[in-house]
């Protein structure tokens, strides 16, 4: 089991990473790994120049700092949770092995 | 797969909200009855909605030169049924609309339809399915993960599609153009987040409380070996 996990995880690393290897910059410019959600954005726009948009976000992170900022957060109230939980299992797994 | 705030037209916007509200009113009637039972129970479900708020949170490059995000809605629907994981699916959603401007609440409705709904329902039919079939039970949960993640991002091209089709082409070409964008590139990360809800699962299941043994049998074989 424990291997498996290991090999999961570099297995995982590896996907990610493969990418940043082998994609060159583009030649003209355009930005590398861009988000998905940004570019269906701009091909709406594309399809249809004279769609605008009709509802503006309620409140927006001010910079790329303070949105990187909410997504760290995000992921870590997720880790919180999660490991938490395993944390909690195994220590009562463990106790209960003692008695 | 976050469609942005504003990019659906009104009518959609409505349309795909009320589609998704019978199914968010019958997830938070299963999520007060699990809540009802042990502690234990609580707290898988803490575990599974934080497995959600971390994968959605991740944006990884893909072969396609962009970034995007698993969704990490497989694992709730597979422990709690598909009821939980509209829910949880919703509830990050609603997160992201609200604090990070990532989607929107005009087009949450959309949003939770594609990630929660179809990637929930995706999840918990292929598990069924595997389990029934007796097919490996890992490599069934892979899948369910994998699966439900692809769905989702081809759901939104969909959706896209169907709001917004090509002048030229119609629908279909929209709906290649949409395609080529989400679908391809989320494939690696489709893969990541099946790897990753096997991991998930297997550290889970080592030490996990009888409630997920009878929906994850392998569990129990492995913990005594």
């Amino acid at each position: 089991m424990k291997i498996q996990n290991i090999i999961l995880i570099i297995a995982v690393i590896a996907l990610a990473i493969t990418p940043l290897l082998i994609i060159k910059p583009a030649s003209d410019g355009t930005e590398l790994f861009a988000g998905a959600d940004g570019q269906a954005e701009t091909l709406i726009t594309e399809i249809r120049p004279d769609y605008t948009p009709w509802f503006a976000p309620l409140w927006e992170p001010p910079s790329g700092e303070i949105e990187s900022l909410l997504f760290a957060l995000q992921a870590a109230i997720g880790s919180g949770l999660l490991f938490y939980t395993i944390g909690f299992f195994r220590g009562r797994k463990k106790a209960a092995a003692v008695k | 797969m976050h469609i942005m705030e504003g990019f659906l037209p009104v009518k959609h916007a409505i349309g795909w909200g009320l589609a998704s509200a019978p199914f968010l009113v019958y997830g938070f009637k299963k999520l007060s009855d699990e809540m009802k039972k042990d502690s234990a129970n609580r707290l898988m479900l803490g575990s599974a909605a934080g497995f959600t708020f971390i994968l959605s949170s991740l944006k990884i490059p893909s072969v396609t030169g962009s970034c995007s995000h698993p969704t990490g809605t497989a694992l709730g629907a597979i422990v709690f049924g598909p009821g939980i994981g509209f829910v949880i699916g919703f509830v990050v959603l609603l997160f992201q609309a609200l604090l990070l401007a990532h989607g929107g609440l005009t087009t949450i409705g959309a949003n939770t339809f594609s990630m929660a709904i179809v990637g929930s329902l995706v999840a918990y039919s292929i598990f069924k399915v595997g389990k029934q079939l007796g097919c490996n039970l890992k490599v069934t949960v892979f899948l369910a993960a994998c699966l439900a993640d692809l769905a989702t991002y081809c759901t939104t091209s969909l959706q896209l599609a169907f709001a917004f089709p090509d002048p030229v082409s119609g629908f279909v070409g929209a709906l290649v153009k949409f395609m080529g964008i989400f679908a391809v590139t989320q494939i690696p990360l489709a893969i990541s987040e099946g790897l990753l809800t096997v991991l998930v699962l297997n550290l889970l299941g080592q030490h996990a409380p009888d409630s997920l043994k009878t929906v994850l049998p392998y569990t129990t074989k492995e913990a005594r070996s």
